[in-house]
């Protein structure tokens, strides 16, 4: 009995030791939080995805309230999310034009060939190290083995037909995608434009249709259909200029490969 | 000399991870990535020597002269919690670049295995504070050395080609197992 009892008195001395002790520390160690803060952090999606360039919701919520990113920061959280912080810190948010992700290749399955069996790891950052460049028979385009799919948090890219397909509905331009493609095939372009150049393969003619049937083979119509001058050619494939851009469809229309999309 | 004997021990020979199997939680958990690796040894290194310190005092001069040698599990169980959650206050308060490299890990050593499992081995192989501060400082760096080493095979096993009932957990098990016996090697230098 007087066992239990000193075993007792030991553990609550301690315990209220403890209790104490961490109680006047956490007075004394009291870091000031500021309010806005945490009123912003509330307002943050929560997903941790890094798009904005911060460590995470928290990052992001403690610069914005030291005003050091700008209060439409948060890609995920669009222009909803920063009115409603642009209401905390007292200002207006600057809304700019949504932008999604895009991968620039057409060229499925349909579209191209397998030029052997291809049986090594199912990812593309290995298969990037396959004679060729993998299976396919361009090797420029989208090897389809979705290292973009798995890094997706928002469950908006997809292998369709053996090639990545962005669903721009769900896509928050988080530009995980972008960084895990080992070919760099996804770039971010404006989410209302109706013309994207869909191929990134710099050959011209004949092996670009040996090997894909939607292959872009360096023609320039584009370019010389283009009223504005906003296509030119980088790297011996076609790029559009957004900003130039008034989407009049005009190359689409033009393209004999049918490779913008 | 016999210090330094103590800490290769340690580190190297009784590692805490691969032959004492204290601490598998975290190690099996946190070394996915090499940088998280590197911050939950960095953490543990930490704790595990002020705790060390601590209930070594603790043991030294309260526990053993009032004769509640039985007393010691529990009583280490709430030091180590506390002790903790001060160094989590302090660090937030004077170290705010350290705490927002180990912050996160610093609550899973709360309930890690490793640090009550250190303050225990202290008492029982009869070290004095200073001797247990070294064998606690030396055991950590045995863990950080284990899981860093894990986490380099894990990042690589990204791009092997694993058999579907070995993928995720039990391949990383295998692997850990097979370190564990590399680790025997060390046993050696005795």
């Amino acid at each position: 009995m007087n066992g239990i009892v000193i075993a007792a008195i030991m553990i609550g001395a301690v315990g209220l030791f403890v209790g104490v002790f961490l109680g006047v520390a956490s007075k004394v160690f009291a870091v000031p939080v500021d309010e806005k803060e945490v009123a912003v952090r509330e307002l943050l999606p929560g997903a941790n995805c890094g798009a904005c360039g911060y460590a995470g919701c928290d990052a992001l919520a403690a610069a914005i309230a030291k005003g050091e990113a700008p209060i439409a920061a948060c890609v995920v959280g669009g222009a909803p999310v920063a009115s409603q912080i642009g209401e905390v810190m007292g200002m207006t948010a600057e809304v700019g034009e949504r932008k999604v992700a895009f991968v620039r290749c057409t060229g499925d399955c349909e579209k191209t060939t397998d030029t052997y069996d291809y049986s090594g790891p199912k990812s593309c950052a290995a298969v990037k190290f396959a004679p060729g460049g993998g299976s396919k028979s361009c090797r420029y385009g989208c090897t389809g083995f979705g290292d973009c799919v798995r890094a997706c948090e928002f469950d908006a890219i997809h292998i369709v037909k053996g090639i990545a397909k962005v669903d721009e509905a769900k896509c928050k331009d988080c530009k995980k995608c972008i960084e895990a493609c080992p070919k760099g095939m996804i770039i971010e372009v404006p989410a209302e434009r109706a013309s994207h150049i869909g191929c990134v393969n710099p050959d011209r003619g004949k092996p670009v249709m040996d090997n894909c049937k939607v292959g872009c083979i360096s023609c320039q119509k584009c370019v010389r259909t283009c009223e504005n001058g906003a296509i030119t050619m980088v790297g011996g494939f076609p790029v559009i200029d957004y900003s130039k851009c008034d989407d009049c469809g005009k190359c689409k229309e033009g393209c004999p490969r049918k490779c913008i999309i | 000399m016999e210090l330094i004997m103590l800490a290769i021990t340690a580190a190297l020979i009784n590692n805490v991870v691969l032959s004492q199997f204290l601490g598998i939680c975290s190690f099996l958990g946190v070394s996915g990535k090499t940088d998280t690796a590197v911050g939950m040894g960095g953490a543990l290194t930490f704790v595990l020597t002020l705790s060390s310190i601590v209930c070594g005092i603790l043991y030294n001069y309260i526990l053993a002269p009032l004769g509640l040698d039985y007393l010691k599990t529990i009583v280490f169980i709430l030091i180590v919690a506390a002790l903790v959650q001060f160094v989590e206050m302090f660090m937030k308060k004077f170290m705010k670049s350290m705490y927002s490299a180990l912050g996160i890990y610093l609550p899973l050593i709360t309930t890690n295995c490793a640090v009550l499992g250190v303050a225990t081995l202290n008492v029982q192989n009869g070290y004095n504070v200073f001797t247990g501060a070294v064998y606690g400082l030396a055991t950590a760096i045995g863990f950080l050395i284990a899981i860093v080493i894990l986490s380099f095979i894990r990042e690589k096993m990204v791009y092997n080609d694993i058999p579907k009932p070995f993928q995720g957990f039990p391949i990383v098990m295998i692997s850990s197992a097979l370190m564990s016996i590399a680790f025997f090697g060390f046993a050696s230098f005795k």
